[in-house]
């Protein structure tokens, strides 16, 4: 009876889990989603907790208690801008609980059936936690800026990754035959190895593709928590590592897919080494002109604007420039100007990030779209406002064929009548490489802090009425 | 490439296949623009305005139609279809579920037939939507009709000599039209009611400054695509309640009810025209299909107790110029999605736009379209109970489904399928009977269909979720919880129970932090 009740409260929370995931499909019901989510998740909890096999109710308490506590203190302190880094290190966690995990039930001996299979089960559920726990410290540290977000390229990498995965399998294969002590060191062995493989897979990957191995990272988690399920014989760990594992793999191909880049040239491509070299018969850019401006100019410009469309980037981000842009929003749009929203798919560091941000700021999504929303559009538009975005605005990518990023797909802000683009410094983006959209004719520079420089803007068109 | 232009033939109609702006495009992209003289005189285009676009002017009907695509508006006649080159490319209205045997012509002719009327409605066609921007004119002009008979003024007035109450309007239907007419009425400062089977709507009519009128009745009208469904009898019931009771006040009212397909639905009853004050008006923009209004005379206006109502089927013309201007930029657009110049131009039936309009290619039926999904997506509003055990088929049904581009992962899968199964096959032999083995295959099931699941929801998701989505998922991965708590069990010291606490309370941070922070985000998005 009890192992009835228990098998029906785990379903019930598997199907709340994909009831959750369907809610998020749109703004309306995304809420209800995550209700979903929390309901099947205390289902799951406290159905465990009452079955028969757990009874050191004290321990429990704490460490739930003490869990969530670091848990909501994290997500009522985290500014959206550092969404990326708190995801990321949420994966670490994931990972690290599965190593705990899978090491528990090999000491407590839990085997389900067959021996050699729960020893794989094991086996697989290590390693792939331990790749998640410290590849998404590493992400983490990465986003947060505590790490270069230049991919870190060891010679002979590949075979060095080949040699990690094979010295794995080879102590798995010890790991199956041993006992007692030897079974054990060589576990935690294959642990730190596989430690080690995930740092060194993520510290190889450029900051540009940090999207992408995010969602890399949530997949992975997903597939560890499957692999704890396989271990433990539990259907509901099963299905809800799925559940995430495919999740993030879509999310993984759609951004690959939004920079025209497979998945591999992402993981083992390490991208944007270097800074691509000017080609001979090009000056270096510090040498091209550009047309400089100042807010004031840039205020002239919008006050006779009737459609501007805003381009965020990273650079909107890091300069916490959310709320300042969406007070221009607001004053564009009382004076009658049409103002969008374009979104490239793997603007941010994360995918949706910048949704996130202007959602943040309470900009009305309607008039927030996506790049093939807004790309035909940009011939209609008088004034498109780039505020900290590179790479996503950068013509090369259609028109020259040896660019890096030939043929991802861009914002084509250029067919406007006028690009002001924000811009910290003349540096390069995170791809490396050199934007000619800067020194195009209907092109202006705003150098600064996108923010002060948004500031200014909104001083001037308030006194100009 | 010659493109042609014909002159209209059809009676009352006003509009081109292409204006001089039109054309001077094209030209620029690389085509021979063949117009037939004559083809913009109706709205207000000389032949002078298309030669000095870039087009060549005749009067040679054949030159024209043996163009190898030809942009017009009507559906050809049957003389037309005799003029229409072998193999050529055919973009104009076609309404292709009431003109088979027209179809039948034209596919004789091996001609490719793309039909305007047929555009899918989704939003990256809304530039070639010929029935939206159509819809937006007859709407405007609604209005303008309705003013012209209406005996007084359409805004309040108080004045020495007296109160004048603003004009009431009610708008049923709030598609395209009901919302050009709600905007035009309040432009004119009337007071504006609307109602609409679909309270999706509500919030677009109020945005336009239209009062909503709100049925006490639990049933939603959307039928996908932006259209209304059949409703429910009880439904109706109650609607016509209510517009009774709206009969006594409103001055003018403005129907748009259409159903994709059908007569329209009679909503404007006899006893609802004679409840009406005399010289009140209705437009009946639905009279082309029927009308709305029992007492509409389709193409007639006429007066019944003492209220005109407008039966005109083709409000629009009255609106030529800039109806020409809307039909041929919406072409325009259509044929940049085509290839833009000559060299390109493909009409390439693996994009779902294209796809959806095109009737016949070279001479084959493609009509109806496999259908697409419809904007906007609405999930299932209600949860499922628990079931006994998943369900399989449910599962595999979902699988089949997948698009295009999902199913290119098919032969990954399957590939990797086949390799597991060889795997297990050559790693257990003689053991394969075993519990374990089988716990293990039951187990990998579930995996499987659980994976397949993913895969089908996640493809909805909007990319602007994408981040929440990824906190959620992350949440939920922190279910890992359960393998440690599974491990709470005797003496809390052991090696096992200790490792297992500390899962717990690392999973647990994960789920509070996850599910908080995305309820955070969520929170955020507003329209």
């Amino acid at each position: 009876m009890e192992h009835v009740l228990l098998s029906s409260a785990y379903l019930f929370a598997a199907v709340c889990f994909i009831l959750s995931l369907k809610g998020l499909s749109s703004q309306e019901t995304a809420r209800r989603g995550n209700l979903y989510g929390i309901v099947g998740m205390v289902f799951a909890i406290v159905a465990t907790v009452m079955s028969a096999v757990v009874d050191a109710y004290a321990v429990i308490g704490v460490a739930i208690g003490v869990g969530t506590l670091i848990g909501a203190v994290m997500a009522a302190r985290v500014a959206m801008t550092a969404m990326p880094e708190l995801v990321a290190l949420l994966h670490s966690f994931v990972g690290a609980a599965a190593v705990l995990v899978g090491v528990a039930s090999y000491m407590a001996d839990d085997v389900h059936g067959s021996r050699v299979i729960f020893l794989g089960e094991v086996w697989v559920d290590v390693v792939i936690g331990a790749i998640t726990f410290t590849g998404s410290v590493v992400a983490f540290l990465k986003l947060r800026g505590s790490l270069s977000g230049r991919p870190l390229l060891l010679p002979g990498r590949h075979a060095l990754n080949a040699a990690m995965v094979l010295a794995c399998l080879a102590l798995g294969y010890v790991f199956l035959q041993a006992e007692g002590t030897t079974a054990i060191s060589s576990l935690a062995i294959i642990t730190v190895i596989a430690g080690v493989l995930g740092v060194h897979l993520v510290m190889a990957i450029g900051g540009a593709d940090m999207p992408v191995v995010v969602s890399l990272l949530n997949s992975y988690s997903g597939w560890t928590a499957a692999a704890a399920g396989f271990m433990l014989g539990n259907d509901l760990l099963i299905i809800t590592g799925a559940l995430v594992g495919s999740s993030g793999a879509i999310l993984s191909y759609i951004m690959c897919e939004a920079m025209n880049r497979s998945i591999w040239n992402v993981v083992f491509g390490g991208f944007g080494a270097e800074p691509a070299k000017p080609k001979g018969d090009q000056p270096k850019g510090e040498a091209l002109p550009v047309h400089e401006i100042d807010a004031s100019g840039a205020a002239d410009l919008l006050a006779v604007a009737k459609r501007v469309v805003i381009v965020p980037g990273y650079g909107l981000a890091v300069a916490r420039a959310q709320h300042t842009v969406k007070d221009l929003v607001d004053l564009l749009r009382d004076r009658g100007v049409d103002v969008q929203f374009g979104i490239h798919p793997v603007a941010g560091r994360l995918p949706g990030h910048m949704n996130v941000l202007l959602a943040e700021a309470a900009v009305p999504y309607d008039i927030v779209l996506e790049m093939d929303e807004v790309n035909e559009d940009f011939h209609d538009t008088d004034v498109v406002l780039v505020i900290g975005a590179n790479d996503i605005v950068n013509p090369s990518a259609q028109t020259d064929p040896s660019s890096p990023i030939a043929g991802m797909p861009v914002m084509e802000v250029w067919e406007s009548k006028t690009s002001i683009v924000m811009k910290r410094s003349r540096a390069a983006g995170y791809a490396g490489v050199d934007n000619p959209l800067f020194y195009l004719d209907n092109t202006r520079m705003l150098f600064g802090d996108a923010r002060e420089s948004v500031e200014v803007l909104v001083g001037t068109l308030r006194q100009a009425g | 490439m010659r493109l042609g232009v014909p002159r209209e033939v059809a009676e009352g109609e006003a509009r081109a296949g292409a204006t001089p702006q039109t054309v001077a495009r094209y030209v620029k992209a690389g085509w021979d623009v063949v117009v037939e003289a004559g083809a913009g005189t109706r709205s207000e285009f000389t032949d002078a305005a298309y030669r000095d676009a870039g087009a060549t002017v005749t009067d040679d009907r054949a030159a024209v139609w043996s163009a190898d695509v030809v942009f017009k508006v009507q559906a050809p006649t049957p003389d037309e279809v005799g003029l229409v080159k072998e193999g050529g490319v055919l973009a104009c209205y076609v309404d292709p579920a009431r003109n088979q045997t027209l179809l039948g012509m034209l596919s004789q002719r091996k001609a490719t037939v793309l039909a305007m009327d047929q555009v899918p409605r989704v939003t990256r066609a809304q530039k070639m939507d010929v029935l939206s921007s159509m819809a937006n004119i007859a709407g405007y002009r609604a209005v303008i009709e309705a003013a012209n008979v209406y005996g007084s003024f359409f805004t309040g007035q108080i004045t020495a000599a007296g109160k004048i109450p603003p004009a009431k309007v009610l708008i049923i239907g709030a598609g395209v039209a009901g919302l050009a007419a709600i905007g035009a009425a309040r432009g004119l400062g009337a007071v504006v009611r609307a109602f609409d089977v679909r309270p999706a709507v509500a919030e677009e009519c109020r945005s336009l400054g239209a009062d909503f009128l709100m049925l006490e009745f639990e049933e939603s009208g959307d039928g996908g695509g932006g259209y209304a469904k059949i409703m429910s009898d009880e439904f109706i019931a109650a609607e016509m309640a209510m517009f009774r009771e709206q009969a006594q006040e409103v001055d003018i009212v403005i129907t748009t009810a259409a159903i994709p397909g059908r007569a329209a639905p009679k909503l404007w009853m006899a006893d609802m025209v004679q409840t009406m004050r005399p010289g009140g008006v209705v437009v009946d923009l639905a009279a082309a299909t029927g009308g709305n209004c029992e007492l509409t005379v389709p193409g007639e206006t006429v007066v019944k107790h003492g209220v005109t109502i407008i039966g005109d089927t083709n409000l629009i013309m009255k609106a030529a110029n800039t109806a020409s201007r809307l039909y041929a930029s919406n072409l325009r657009h259509l044929m940049d999605d085509l290839g833009k110049t000559p060299e390109a131009f493909d009409v390439n039936m693996d994009d779902e736009v294209i796809r959806g309009a095109t009737v016949l290619k070279d001479g084959e039926l493609t009509w109806p379209p496999p259908k697409v999904e419809p904007t906007p997506v609405k999930p299932p509003p209600v949860a499922a109970p628990p079931v006994p055990k998943p369900d399989p088929a449910v599962a595999a049904l979902a699988a089949a489904a997948a698009d295009a581009r999902r199913t290119r992962m098919v032969p990954i899968v399957g590939a990797a399928l086949l390799v597991l199964w060889v795997a297990l096959k050559l790693g257990f032999g003689a053991d394969e009977a075993s519990p374990g083995t089988i716990a293990f295959l039951q187990h990998f099931t579930v995996f499987v269909l659980a994976v397949f699941t993913g895969w089908q929801l996640i493809w909805s998701v909007a990319p602007a979720l994408h981040t929440p989505l990824m906190s959620v998922t992350n949440a939920i991965s922190g279910i890992i919880i359960v393998g440690g708590l599974i491990q709470l069990h005797g003496d809390p010291t052991s090696p096992a129970a200790l490792l297992g606490a500390a899962a717990v309370l690392l999973a647990m941070i994960n789920v509070a932090g996850g599910f908080l922070v995305t309820q955070r985000m969520l929170q955020m998005f507003r329209k």
